[in-house]
Protein backbone atom coordinates (compact mmCIF):
# COMPACT_ATOMS: atom_id res chain seq x y z
CA UNK A 1 0.00 0.00 0.00
CA UNK A 2 1.19 3.84 -0.88
CA UNK A 3 2.45 5.40 2.36
CA UNK A 4 0.97 8.39 1.44
CA UNK A 5 -2.59 6.95 0.86
CA UNK A 6 -4.02 8.60 4.33
CA UNK A 7 -3.14 11.99 3.29
CA UNK A 8 -3.80 11.89 -0.26
CA UNK A 9 -7.53 10.94 0.92
CA UNK A 10 -9.04 14.41 0.32
CA UNK A 11 -10.93 15.12 3.82
CA UNK A 12 -12.81 17.90 2.23
CA UNK A 13 -16.43 17.31 1.09
CA UNK A 14 -16.98 17.07 -2.59
CA UNK A 15 -18.14 20.96 -3.57
CA UNK A 16 -21.18 19.70 -4.81
CA UNK A 17 -23.53 22.05 -3.18
CA UNK A 18 -26.40 22.03 -4.98
CA UNK A 19 -27.30 18.47 -4.29
CA UNK A 20 -25.62 17.20 -1.47
CA UNK A 21 -27.96 13.76 -1.88
CA UNK A 22 -26.09 10.59 -2.46
CA UNK A 23 -27.03 8.49 -5.39
CA UNK A 24 -24.55 5.58 -4.93
CA UNK A 25 -23.45 5.01 -0.89
CA UNK A 26 -21.19 1.93 -0.45
CA UNK A 27 -20.16 1.47 3.34
CA UNK A 28 -17.42 -0.64 4.56
CA UNK A 29 -18.13 -3.18 1.42
CA UNK A 30 -15.74 -6.19 1.22
CA UNK A 31 -16.31 -8.95 -1.21
CA UNK A 32 -15.19 -12.11 -1.53
CA UNK A 33 -14.81 -15.09 -4.22
CA UNK A 34 -15.18 -18.48 -2.43
CA UNK A 35 -11.67 -20.30 -3.43
CA UNK A 36 -12.75 -22.93 -5.52
CA UNK A 37 -11.85 -26.85 -4.72
CA UNK A 38 -10.31 -27.91 -1.63
CA UNK A 39 -7.71 -25.65 0.09
CA UNK A 40 -7.79 -22.85 -2.05
CA UNK A 41 -8.12 -19.37 -0.68
CA UNK A 42 -10.68 -17.18 -1.27
CA UNK A 43 -9.83 -13.61 -3.21
CA UNK A 44 -11.03 -10.75 -1.67
CA UNK A 45 -11.77 -8.49 -4.43
CA UNK A 46 -13.12 -5.71 -2.42
CA UNK A 47 -11.43 -4.45 0.93
CA UNK A 48 -13.39 -2.19 3.24
CA UNK A 49 -14.83 0.45 0.72
CA UNK A 50 -16.24 3.58 1.57
CA UNK A 51 -17.63 5.80 -1.18
CA UNK A 52 -20.54 8.01 -2.15
CA UNK A 53 -21.28 9.09 -5.64
CA UNK A 54 -24.14 12.63 -5.55
CA UNK A 55 -26.41 13.74 -7.67
CA UNK A 56 -25.53 15.18 -10.55
CA UNK A 57 -21.97 14.13 -10.60
CA UNK A 58 -19.40 11.98 -13.09
CA UNK A 59 -17.49 9.87 -11.01
CA UNK A 60 -14.48 7.98 -12.69
CA UNK A 61 -13.47 4.90 -10.86
CA UNK A 62 -10.14 3.75 -11.69
CA UNK A 63 -7.27 1.03 -10.36
CA UNK A 64 -5.88 -1.58 -12.56
CA UNK A 65 -6.54 -4.66 -13.99
CA UNK A 66 -8.11 -6.94 -11.09
CA UNK A 67 -8.86 -3.61 -8.68
CA UNK A 68 -12.03 -4.73 -7.98
CA UNK A 69 -13.67 -2.20 -10.05
CA UNK A 70 -15.99 -4.62 -11.97
CA UNK A 71 -16.98 -6.79 -8.64
CA UNK A 72 -17.88 -3.46 -7.21
CA UNK A 73 -20.56 -2.40 -9.97
CA UNK A 74 -21.57 -6.02 -9.25
CA UNK A 75 -22.46 -5.46 -5.79
CA UNK A 76 -24.27 -2.12 -6.74
CA UNK A 77 -26.23 -4.12 -9.29
CA UNK A 78 -27.37 -7.20 -7.50
CA UNK A 79 -25.81 -10.19 -9.27
CA UNK A 80 -23.71 -10.84 -5.77
CA UNK A 81 -24.39 -10.07 -2.14
CA UNK A 82 -21.89 -8.24 -0.43
CA UNK A 83 -19.91 -10.24 1.99
CA UNK A 84 -19.65 -7.65 4.47
CA UNK A 85 -20.47 -3.82 4.55
CA UNK A 86 -23.58 -2.48 2.70
CA UNK A 87 -24.53 -0.71 -0.60
CA UNK A 88 -27.66 1.29 -1.55
CA UNK A 89 -28.61 3.14 -4.42
CA UNK A 90 -30.92 6.11 -4.58
CA UNK A 91 -31.12 5.02 -0.80
CA UNK A 92 -32.32 1.43 -0.90
CA UNK A 93 -30.40 -1.28 -0.27
CA UNK A 94 -28.61 -3.18 -3.29
CA UNK A 95 -30.08 -6.41 -1.50
CA UNK A 96 -33.77 -5.15 -2.24
CA UNK A 97 -35.30 -5.18 -5.74
CA UNK A 98 -34.08 -1.79 -6.62
CA UNK A 99 -35.60 1.07 -9.03
CA UNK A 100 -34.13 -0.26 -12.07
CA UNK A 101 -36.17 1.56 -13.87
CA UNK A 102 -33.64 4.32 -13.10
CA UNK A 103 -30.50 2.81 -14.10
CA UNK A 104 -28.29 2.39 -17.35
CA UNK A 105 -25.75 -0.53 -16.99
CA UNK A 106 -23.14 -1.01 -19.62
CA UNK A 107 -21.66 -4.18 -18.53
CA UNK A 108 -17.85 -5.48 -19.78
CA UNK A 109 -17.60 -8.01 -22.63
CA UNK A 110 -20.84 -8.77 -23.27
CA UNK A 111 -22.01 -10.64 -26.03
CA UNK A 112 -25.10 -9.57 -27.00
CA UNK A 113 -27.85 -11.84 -28.32
CA UNK A 114 -26.02 -12.63 -31.61
CA UNK A 115 -29.14 -13.78 -33.50
CA UNK A 116 -30.85 -10.44 -32.52
CA UNK A 117 -30.65 -7.59 -35.34
CA UNK A 118 -29.24 -4.12 -32.91
CA UNK A 119 -32.38 -2.62 -33.06
CA UNK A 120 -34.86 -6.10 -32.55
CA UNK A 121 -32.45 -6.11 -29.17
CA UNK A 122 -33.16 -2.11 -28.41
CA UNK A 123 -36.80 -2.91 -28.84
CA UNK A 124 -36.60 -5.83 -26.55
CA UNK A 125 -35.18 -3.94 -23.81
CA UNK A 126 -37.49 -1.33 -24.54
CA UNK A 127 -40.44 -3.14 -23.98
CA UNK A 128 -38.89 -4.41 -20.61
CA UNK A 129 -39.10 -0.77 -19.35
CA UNK A 130 -42.57 -0.73 -20.75
CA UNK A 131 -41.64 2.55 -23.03
CA UNK A 132 -44.69 2.94 -25.42
CA UNK A 133 -44.50 1.87 -29.34
CA UNK A 134 -43.89 4.78 -31.07
CA UNK A 135 -41.82 6.50 -28.63
CA UNK A 136 -39.53 3.74 -28.43
CA UNK A 137 -39.10 4.02 -32.07
CA UNK A 138 -37.64 7.48 -31.95
CA UNK A 139 -35.42 6.39 -29.07
CA UNK A 140 -34.04 3.39 -30.69
CA UNK A 141 -33.25 5.86 -33.70
CA UNK A 142 -31.87 8.75 -31.82
CA UNK A 143 -29.81 5.93 -29.81
CA UNK A 144 -28.88 4.35 -33.29
CA UNK A 145 -27.76 7.33 -34.49
CA UNK A 146 -25.98 8.31 -31.06
CA UNK A 147 -23.63 5.29 -31.05
CA UNK A 148 -23.61 5.14 -35.05
CA UNK A 149 -24.52 1.99 -35.82
CA UNK A 150 -27.87 3.20 -38.05
CA UNK A 151 -25.98 1.30 -40.73
CA UNK A 152 -25.55 -1.68 -39.29
CA UNK A 153 -29.14 -1.58 -37.61
CA UNK A 154 -30.24 -4.38 -39.95
CA UNK A 155 -27.61 -6.61 -39.46
CA UNK A 156 -27.42 -9.87 -37.59
CA UNK A 157 -25.24 -8.76 -34.14
CA UNK A 158 -23.49 -11.88 -35.03
CA UNK A 159 -21.35 -9.87 -38.01
CA UNK A 160 -20.26 -6.83 -35.35
CA UNK A 161 -17.38 -6.16 -34.58
CA UNK A 162 -15.99 -5.84 -30.79
CA UNK A 163 -15.88 -1.85 -31.18
CA UNK A 164 -19.56 -2.17 -32.74
CA UNK A 165 -20.80 -4.60 -30.13
CA UNK A 166 -19.79 -1.86 -27.57
CA UNK A 167 -21.39 0.44 -28.85
CA UNK A 168 -25.01 -1.46 -29.05
CA UNK A 169 -23.98 -1.88 -25.37
CA UNK A 170 -24.09 1.62 -24.74
CA UNK A 171 -27.25 2.02 -26.53
CA UNK A 172 -29.09 -0.25 -24.62
CA UNK A 173 -27.73 1.57 -21.28
CA UNK A 174 -29.37 5.11 -22.73
CA UNK A 175 -32.22 3.61 -24.39
CA UNK A 176 -34.71 4.08 -20.87
CA UNK A 177 -32.79 7.35 -20.37
CA UNK A 178 -31.84 6.72 -17.02
CA UNK A 179 -30.91 9.04 -13.84
CA UNK A 180 -27.82 6.74 -13.21
CA UNK A 181 -25.62 5.56 -15.51
CA UNK A 182 -22.87 2.65 -14.39
CA UNK A 183 -20.82 2.41 -16.80
CA UNK A 184 -18.08 -0.74 -17.22
CA UNK A 185 -15.14 0.79 -19.34
CA UNK A 186 -17.70 2.65 -21.76
CA UNK A 187 -14.26 3.22 -24.07
CA UNK A 188 -12.73 -0.34 -24.55
CA UNK A 189 -12.71 -1.59 -27.61
CA UNK A 190 -13.64 1.84 -29.58
CA UNK A 191 -11.88 4.14 -31.78
CA UNK A 192 -10.76 7.37 -31.13
CA UNK A 193 -13.72 9.19 -32.67
CA UNK A 194 -15.85 6.38 -30.90
CA UNK A 195 -13.73 7.19 -27.41
CA UNK A 196 -14.83 11.38 -28.14
CA UNK A 197 -18.52 10.57 -28.80
CA UNK A 198 -18.74 8.77 -25.28
CA UNK A 199 -17.03 11.69 -24.11
CA UNK A 200 -19.48 13.95 -25.26
CA UNK A 201 -22.41 11.64 -24.43
CA UNK A 202 -21.31 11.56 -20.83
CA UNK A 203 -21.05 15.45 -20.77
CA UNK A 204 -24.12 15.80 -22.81
CA UNK A 205 -25.50 13.33 -19.80
CA UNK A 206 -24.50 15.67 -16.85
CA UNK A 207 -25.47 18.43 -18.33
CA UNK A 208 -28.98 17.23 -18.06
CA UNK A 209 -28.22 16.15 -14.13
CA UNK A 210 -27.58 13.05 -14.68
CA UNK A 211 -25.31 10.66 -12.30
CA UNK A 212 -22.73 8.79 -14.16
CA UNK A 213 -20.55 6.18 -12.04
CA UNK A 214 -17.87 4.78 -14.84
CA UNK A 215 -14.81 2.82 -14.60
CA UNK A 216 -11.85 3.66 -17.23
CA UNK A 217 -8.16 2.72 -18.08
CA UNK A 218 -8.12 6.15 -20.03
CA UNK A 219 -6.63 8.58 -17.97
CA UNK A 220 -6.69 11.62 -20.26
CA UNK A 221 -10.63 11.20 -21.17
CA UNK A 222 -10.78 10.41 -17.36
CA UNK A 223 -9.39 13.86 -16.42
CA UNK A 224 -11.23 15.81 -18.75
CA UNK A 225 -15.09 14.84 -18.23
CA UNK A 226 -14.64 13.47 -14.24
CA UNK A 227 -15.83 15.74 -11.70
CA UNK A 228 -14.41 13.68 -8.75
CA UNK A 229 -12.46 10.16 -9.19
CA UNK A 230 -11.93 7.36 -6.78
CA UNK A 231 -8.29 5.06 -7.51
CA UNK A 232 -9.01 2.03 -5.82
CA UNK A 233 -6.03 -1.10 -5.94
CA UNK A 234 -6.15 -4.57 -5.22
CA UNK A 235 -9.63 -3.89 -3.89
CA UNK A 236 -8.66 -0.82 -1.16
CA UNK A 237 -9.52 2.83 -1.64
CA UNK A 238 -5.89 4.90 -2.61
CA UNK A 239 -7.50 8.12 -3.64
CA UNK A 240 -10.42 10.29 -3.87
CA UNK A 241 -11.28 13.48 -4.67
CA UNK A 242 -11.64 15.91 -7.29
CA UNK A 243 -9.24 15.51 -10.46
CA UNK A 244 -8.17 19.49 -10.19
CA UNK A 245 -7.51 19.50 -6.45
CA UNK A 246 -5.36 16.02 -6.72
CA UNK A 247 -3.60 16.95 -9.71
CA UNK A 248 -2.30 20.36 -7.57
CA UNK A 249 -2.36 18.32 -4.37
CA UNK A 250 0.67 15.95 -5.98
CA UNK A 251 2.07 18.48 -8.58
CA UNK A 252 1.72 15.81 -11.22
CA UNK A 253 -0.52 14.57 -13.89
CA UNK A 254 -3.03 12.25 -13.36
CA UNK A 255 -1.03 9.22 -14.89
CA UNK A 256 2.01 10.31 -12.56
CA UNK A 257 -0.48 9.64 -9.46
CA UNK A 258 -1.85 6.68 -10.70
CA UNK A 259 1.72 5.27 -11.32
CA UNK A 260 2.91 5.93 -7.74
CA UNK A 261 -0.08 5.10 -6.12
CA UNK A 262 0.08 1.51 -7.63
CA UNK A 263 3.19 1.61 -6.55
CA UNK A 264 5.17 1.70 -10.51
CA UNK A 265 7.03 4.94 -9.94
CA UNK A 266 9.15 3.42 -7.02
CA UNK A 267 9.93 0.12 -8.03
CA UNK A 268 11.16 2.24 -11.27
CA UNK A 269 13.44 4.17 -9.84
CA UNK A 270 14.82 1.44 -7.35
CA UNK A 271 15.40 -0.99 -10.51
CA UNK A 272 17.22 2.44 -12.20
CA UNK A 273 19.07 2.69 -9.45
CA UNK A 274 20.14 -0.61 -9.70
CA UNK B 1 -52.93 -4.46 -11.53
CA UNK B 2 -50.69 -2.69 -13.11
CA UNK B 3 -47.81 -4.73 -11.68
CA UNK B 4 -49.69 -7.58 -13.23
CA UNK B 5 -49.33 -6.28 -16.77
CA UNK B 6 -45.90 -5.27 -16.57
CA UNK B 7 -45.00 -8.87 -15.44
CA UNK B 8 -46.96 -10.11 -17.88
CA UNK B 9 -45.34 -7.90 -20.55
CA UNK B 10 -41.94 -8.34 -19.86
CA UNK B 11 -42.01 -12.24 -19.44
CA UNK B 12 -43.68 -11.94 -23.23
CA UNK B 13 -40.77 -10.01 -24.42
CA UNK B 14 -38.23 -12.21 -23.17
CA UNK B 15 -40.26 -15.61 -24.59
CA UNK B 16 -39.93 -13.32 -28.07
CA UNK B 17 -36.06 -14.01 -27.68
CA UNK B 18 -36.76 -17.53 -27.83
CA UNK B 19 -39.21 -17.69 -30.25
CA UNK B 20 -36.54 -15.56 -32.63
CA UNK B 21 -33.49 -17.65 -31.69
CA UNK B 22 -35.63 -20.99 -32.58
CA UNK B 23 -35.87 -19.80 -36.04
CA UNK B 24 -33.11 -18.17 -36.87
CA UNK B 25 -30.96 -21.66 -36.11
CA UNK B 26 -30.47 -24.43 -38.20
CA UNK B 27 -31.54 -26.86 -35.70
CA UNK B 28 -35.15 -27.05 -36.57
CA UNK B 29 -34.91 -26.84 -40.20
CA UNK B 30 -32.34 -30.05 -40.33
CA UNK B 31 -34.77 -31.85 -38.41
CA UNK B 32 -37.67 -31.28 -40.10
CA UNK B 33 -36.18 -31.94 -43.67
CA UNK B 34 -34.86 -34.90 -42.17
CA UNK B 35 -38.08 -36.06 -40.85
CA UNK B 36 -39.74 -34.95 -43.99
CA UNK B 37 -37.42 -36.70 -46.64
CA UNK B 38 -37.21 -40.34 -44.65
CA UNK B 39 -41.24 -40.05 -44.65
CA UNK B 40 -41.29 -39.32 -48.51
CA UNK B 41 -38.62 -41.99 -48.91
CA UNK B 42 -40.75 -44.46 -47.45
CA UNK B 43 -43.82 -43.41 -49.21
CA UNK B 44 -42.49 -43.94 -52.49
CA UNK B 45 -40.40 -47.26 -51.80
CA UNK B 46 -42.76 -49.89 -51.54
CA UNK B 47 -41.74 -51.99 -48.48
CA UNK B 48 -44.89 -52.99 -47.43
CA UNK B 49 -48.44 -54.72 -48.57
CA UNK B 50 -50.45 -52.46 -50.27
CA UNK B 51 -53.27 -52.50 -47.47
CA UNK B 52 -50.56 -51.66 -44.61
CA UNK B 53 -49.00 -49.22 -46.15
CA UNK B 54 -50.58 -46.20 -45.09
CA UNK B 55 -50.30 -47.41 -41.48
CA UNK B 56 -46.92 -48.11 -41.42
CA UNK B 57 -46.07 -44.70 -43.03
CA UNK B 58 -48.02 -42.74 -40.38
CA UNK B 59 -46.18 -44.59 -37.49
CA UNK B 60 -43.12 -43.55 -38.97
CA UNK B 61 -43.57 -40.40 -39.54
CA UNK B 62 -45.52 -39.75 -36.30
CA UNK B 63 -42.62 -41.26 -34.52
CA UNK B 64 -39.97 -39.27 -36.13
CA UNK B 65 -42.06 -35.99 -34.98
CA UNK B 66 -42.40 -37.26 -31.33
CA UNK B 67 -38.30 -37.21 -31.96
CA UNK B 68 -37.71 -34.34 -33.46
CA UNK B 69 -39.89 -32.26 -31.30
CA UNK B 70 -37.92 -33.69 -27.85
CA UNK B 71 -34.86 -32.76 -29.37
CA UNK B 72 -35.86 -29.28 -30.59
CA UNK B 73 -37.47 -29.03 -27.22
CA UNK B 74 -34.23 -30.53 -24.81
CA UNK B 75 -32.05 -28.75 -27.47
CA UNK B 76 -33.41 -25.26 -27.19
CA UNK B 77 -34.30 -25.26 -23.50
CA UNK B 78 -31.15 -27.10 -22.23
CA UNK B 79 -28.88 -23.51 -23.86
CA UNK B 80 -31.29 -21.25 -22.83
CA UNK B 81 -29.96 -19.95 -19.19
CA UNK B 82 -26.47 -21.05 -19.57
CA UNK B 83 -26.13 -19.02 -22.54
CA UNK B 84 -27.21 -16.26 -21.02
CA UNK B 85 -24.68 -16.36 -18.37
CA UNK B 86 -22.10 -17.10 -21.01
CA UNK B 87 -21.98 -14.43 -22.91
CA UNK B 88 -23.27 -12.49 -20.23
CA UNK B 89 -26.32 -11.04 -21.55
CA UNK B 90 -28.05 -12.34 -18.46
CA UNK B 91 -26.30 -9.03 -16.42
CA UNK B 92 -27.48 -6.17 -18.47
CA UNK B 93 -31.05 -8.36 -18.59
CA UNK B 94 -31.08 -8.13 -15.05
CA UNK B 95 -30.15 -4.76 -14.17
CA UNK B 96 -33.12 -3.77 -15.93
CA UNK B 97 -36.40 -3.88 -14.21
CA UNK B 98 -36.94 -8.50 -14.62
CA UNK B 99 -37.17 -10.15 -11.76
CA UNK B 100 -35.56 -13.62 -12.00
CA UNK B 101 -38.58 -15.44 -11.67
CA UNK B 102 -39.95 -13.53 -14.97
CA UNK B 103 -36.24 -14.68 -16.70
CA UNK B 104 -37.73 -18.32 -15.55
CA UNK B 105 -40.93 -18.03 -16.97
CA UNK B 106 -40.34 -16.16 -20.03
CA UNK B 107 -37.80 -18.49 -20.91
CA UNK B 108 -40.02 -21.53 -20.11
CA UNK B 109 -42.26 -19.70 -22.25
CA UNK B 110 -40.57 -18.91 -25.13
CA UNK B 111 -39.07 -22.51 -25.34
CA UNK B 112 -43.11 -24.02 -25.20
CA UNK B 113 -44.36 -21.83 -27.25
CA UNK B 114 -41.70 -22.41 -30.15
CA UNK B 115 -42.11 -25.90 -29.82
CA UNK B 116 -46.07 -25.24 -30.25
CA UNK B 117 -44.72 -23.33 -34.00
CA UNK B 118 -42.82 -26.55 -34.67
CA UNK B 119 -45.42 -28.93 -33.73
CA UNK B 120 -47.54 -27.06 -36.02
CA UNK B 121 -45.44 -27.58 -39.14
CA UNK B 122 -44.39 -30.97 -38.56
CA UNK B 123 -47.94 -32.15 -38.37
CA UNK B 124 -49.31 -30.00 -41.37
CA UNK B 125 -46.54 -32.24 -43.66
CA UNK B 126 -48.20 -35.21 -41.68
CA UNK B 127 -51.81 -34.11 -42.73
CA UNK B 128 -50.53 -33.47 -46.17
CA UNK B 129 -49.03 -36.67 -46.31
CA UNK B 130 -52.34 -38.55 -45.41
CA UNK B 131 -54.16 -36.69 -47.65
CA UNK B 132 -52.30 -37.64 -50.50
CA UNK B 133 -52.49 -41.23 -49.17
CA UNK B 134 -56.47 -40.69 -48.98
CA UNK B 135 -56.27 -40.91 -45.72
CA UNK B 136 -59.19 -39.37 -43.65
CA UNK B 137 -58.01 -38.01 -40.08
CA UNK B 138 -61.33 -35.51 -38.58
CA UNK B 139 -59.95 -32.19 -37.38
CA UNK B 140 -60.43 -33.11 -33.82
CA UNK B 141 -58.06 -36.00 -33.21
CA UNK B 142 -55.33 -33.74 -34.51
CA UNK B 143 -56.09 -31.12 -32.37
CA UNK B 144 -56.00 -33.88 -29.61
CA UNK B 145 -52.83 -35.29 -31.18
CA UNK B 146 -51.50 -31.81 -31.36
CA UNK B 147 -52.06 -30.54 -27.81
CA UNK B 148 -51.21 -33.40 -25.93
CA UNK B 149 -47.98 -33.72 -27.49
CA UNK B 150 -47.45 -29.90 -26.97
CA UNK B 151 -48.98 -30.91 -23.01
CA UNK B 152 -46.19 -33.44 -22.67
CA UNK B 153 -43.31 -31.33 -24.17
CA UNK B 154 -44.56 -28.54 -21.60
CA UNK B 155 -43.16 -30.83 -18.63
CA UNK B 156 -40.14 -31.79 -20.44
CA UNK B 157 -39.25 -28.21 -21.38
CA UNK B 158 -39.47 -27.75 -17.53
CA UNK B 159 -37.61 -30.28 -16.37
CA UNK B 160 -34.75 -29.49 -18.92
CA UNK B 161 -34.75 -25.90 -17.15
CA UNK B 162 -34.67 -27.25 -13.60
CA UNK B 163 -31.67 -29.58 -14.95
CA UNK B 164 -30.23 -26.28 -16.57
CA UNK B 165 -29.77 -24.78 -13.05
CA UNK B 166 -28.68 -27.97 -11.41
CA UNK B 167 -26.03 -29.42 -13.90
CA UNK B 168 -23.55 -26.47 -14.97
CA UNK B 169 -22.64 -28.09 -18.52
CA UNK B 170 -25.81 -27.65 -20.61
CA UNK B 171 -24.63 -31.02 -22.72
CA UNK B 172 -24.62 -32.98 -19.75
CA UNK B 173 -28.17 -31.75 -18.87
CA UNK B 174 -29.50 -32.33 -22.19
CA UNK B 175 -27.65 -35.79 -22.52
CA UNK B 176 -29.21 -36.68 -18.60
CA UNK B 177 -32.69 -34.92 -19.52
CA UNK B 178 -33.02 -36.90 -23.11
CA UNK B 179 -32.39 -40.73 -21.53
CA UNK B 180 -34.97 -39.85 -18.60
CA UNK B 181 -37.80 -38.69 -20.99
CA UNK B 182 -36.91 -41.91 -23.48
CA UNK B 183 -36.70 -43.96 -19.91
CA UNK B 184 -39.64 -42.78 -18.93
CA UNK B 185 -41.34 -43.15 -22.61
CA UNK B 186 -40.37 -47.26 -22.58
CA UNK B 187 -40.43 -48.09 -19.24
CA UNK B 188 -42.69 -45.81 -17.21
CA UNK B 189 -45.89 -47.78 -17.41
CA UNK B 190 -43.73 -50.64 -16.16
CA UNK B 191 -42.07 -49.91 -13.67
CA UNK B 192 -44.27 -50.90 -10.84
CA UNK B 193 -45.24 -54.53 -12.16
CA UNK B 194 -41.39 -54.82 -12.03
CA UNK B 195 -41.46 -53.40 -8.50
CA UNK B 196 -44.01 -56.10 -6.97
CA UNK B 197 -41.69 -59.00 -8.54
CA UNK B 198 -38.26 -57.28 -6.83
CA UNK B 199 -37.01 -57.86 -3.51
CA UNK B 200 -37.44 -55.51 -0.82
CA UNK B 201 -35.51 -52.40 -0.67
CA UNK B 202 -35.65 -52.26 -4.38
CA UNK B 203 -38.99 -52.76 -4.90
CA UNK B 204 -40.26 -49.71 -2.38
CA UNK B 205 -37.79 -47.75 -4.36
CA UNK B 206 -39.49 -48.77 -7.74
CA UNK B 207 -42.73 -48.06 -6.90
CA UNK B 208 -41.94 -44.57 -5.29
CA UNK B 209 -40.19 -43.60 -8.76
CA UNK B 210 -43.26 -44.70 -10.51
CA UNK B 211 -45.06 -42.08 -7.88
CA UNK B 212 -42.67 -39.63 -8.23
CA UNK B 213 -42.06 -39.50 -12.31
CA UNK B 214 -44.37 -37.46 -15.26
CA UNK B 215 -45.79 -40.01 -17.04
CA UNK B 216 -45.10 -38.95 -20.54
CA UNK B 217 -45.89 -42.05 -22.07
CA UNK B 218 -49.58 -41.48 -21.00
CA UNK B 219 -49.45 -38.79 -23.56
CA UNK B 220 -47.41 -40.80 -25.88
CA UNK B 221 -51.06 -43.36 -26.25
CA UNK B 222 -52.66 -40.49 -28.41
CA UNK B 223 -50.15 -41.42 -31.29
CA UNK B 224 -51.61 -44.86 -31.35
CA UNK B 225 -55.28 -42.92 -31.92
CA UNK B 226 -54.03 -41.35 -35.08
CA UNK B 227 -52.13 -44.24 -36.44
CA UNK B 228 -54.88 -46.64 -36.51
CA UNK B 229 -57.82 -44.26 -36.46
CA UNK B 230 -59.50 -44.83 -33.65
CA UNK B 231 -61.88 -42.46 -32.16
CA UNK B 232 -61.28 -39.66 -30.13
CA UNK B 233 -60.07 -39.29 -26.77
CA UNK B 234 -62.66 -38.56 -24.41
CA UNK B 235 -62.19 -35.00 -23.69
CA UNK B 236 -62.25 -35.38 -19.90
CA UNK B 237 -59.01 -37.26 -20.24
CA UNK B 238 -57.78 -34.67 -22.10
CA UNK B 239 -58.36 -32.20 -19.69
CA UNK B 240 -57.57 -34.56 -16.96
CA UNK B 241 -53.65 -34.72 -18.93
CA UNK B 242 -53.16 -30.73 -19.38
CA UNK B 243 -54.26 -30.31 -15.13
CA UNK B 244 -51.37 -33.35 -14.97
CA UNK B 245 -48.77 -31.57 -17.18
CA UNK B 246 -49.46 -27.77 -15.60
CA UNK B 247 -49.01 -29.42 -12.26
CA UNK B 248 -45.35 -30.61 -13.12
CA UNK B 249 -44.88 -27.71 -14.89
CA UNK B 250 -45.50 -25.83 -11.77
CA UNK B 251 -43.16 -28.04 -9.89
CA UNK B 252 -40.45 -28.05 -11.81
CA UNK B 253 -40.42 -23.47 -12.75
CA UNK B 254 -41.04 -23.50 -8.71
CA UNK B 255 -37.68 -25.79 -8.02
CA UNK B 256 -35.71 -23.70 -10.94
CA UNK B 257 -37.18 -20.49 -9.15
CA UNK B 258 -35.97 -21.11 -6.02
CA UNK B 259 -32.65 -22.44 -6.98
CA UNK B 260 -31.34 -19.58 -9.93
CA UNK B 261 -33.06 -16.69 -7.35
CA UNK B 262 -30.05 -17.48 -5.17
CA UNK B 263 -27.84 -18.42 -7.25
CA UNK B 264 -24.65 -15.80 -7.81
CA UNK B 265 -24.17 -15.06 -11.36
CA UNK B 266 -20.63 -14.06 -11.15
CA UNK B 267 -18.55 -17.53 -10.38
N1 LIG C 1 -15.90 -14.74 -10.60
C1 LIG C 1 -14.75 -14.60 -9.92
N2 LIG C 1 -14.27 -15.61 -9.20
C2 LIG C 1 -13.12 -15.48 -8.51
N3 LIG C 1 -12.40 -14.36 -8.48
C3 LIG C 1 -12.84 -13.31 -9.17
C4 LIG C 1 -14.03 -13.37 -9.94
N4 LIG C 1 -14.23 -12.17 -10.54
C5 LIG C 1 -13.20 -11.39 -10.16
N5 LIG C 1 -12.36 -12.08 -9.35
C6 LIG C 1 -11.15 -11.53 -8.72
O1 LIG C 1 -11.47 -10.35 -8.06
C7 LIG C 1 -10.50 -9.35 -8.26
C8 LIG C 1 -11.13 -8.09 -8.81
O2 LIG C 1 -11.67 -8.34 -10.09
P1 LIG C 1 -12.51 -7.27 -10.90
O3 LIG C 1 -13.08 -7.94 -12.09
O4 LIG C 1 -13.45 -6.60 -9.97
O5 LIG C 1 -11.36 -6.24 -11.34
P2 LIG C 1 -11.47 -4.96 -12.25
O6 LIG C 1 -11.01 -3.81 -11.41
O7 LIG C 1 -12.77 -4.84 -12.88
O8 LIG C 1 -10.33 -5.24 -13.34
P3 LIG C 1 -10.28 -4.88 -14.91
O9 LIG C 1 -9.70 -3.53 -15.02
O10 LIG C 1 -9.33 -5.90 -15.44
O11 LIG C 1 -11.63 -5.01 -15.46
C9 LIG C 1 -9.46 -9.97 -9.17
O12 LIG C 1 -8.37 -10.39 -8.37
C10 LIG C 1 -10.13 -11.17 -9.77
O13 LIG C 1 -9.20 -12.21 -9.96
MG1 LIG D 1 -13.47 -4.86 -14.81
Amino acid sequence: MSVEAPSILSTQSPARPSSNAAVIRIENLVVEYPGRGIGQRATTAVKDLNLEVYQGEVFGFLGPNGAGKTSTMQVLLGFQPPTRGAASIFGVDVRQPIARQRIGYLPEMTYYYKFLTSEELLRFYGRIFRIPRPELEVRIDSALKLVELEEARKRLIRTYSKGMQQRIGLAQALINNPDLLILDEPTSGLDPLGRMKVREIIQRLRSEGKTVLFSSHELGEVETVCDRIAIIHRGELQVLGRVADLVEEHQMDLERIFLKIIGYGMNHQREQRA
Amino acid sequence: MNRIRASISTIWAVSGIVIKELYRRKDFYVLFVVTAVITLMMASVNFFHEGKIVRYLKDICLLLIWISALVIAIATTARQLPAERESRTIFPLLAKPVTRGQVVVGKFLGCWLACGIALVVFYVFFGVICLAKQDHIGFWQYFQAIWLQWGMLAIVIGMVLLGSVVFSAPSANATICFVAVVSILILGSHLHKIAITEPEPLSVLLSSLYFLIPHLEWFYAVRDRLVFDQNLIPWVDCLLATLYAAAYVAIFLCGTWMLFRRRVLTT
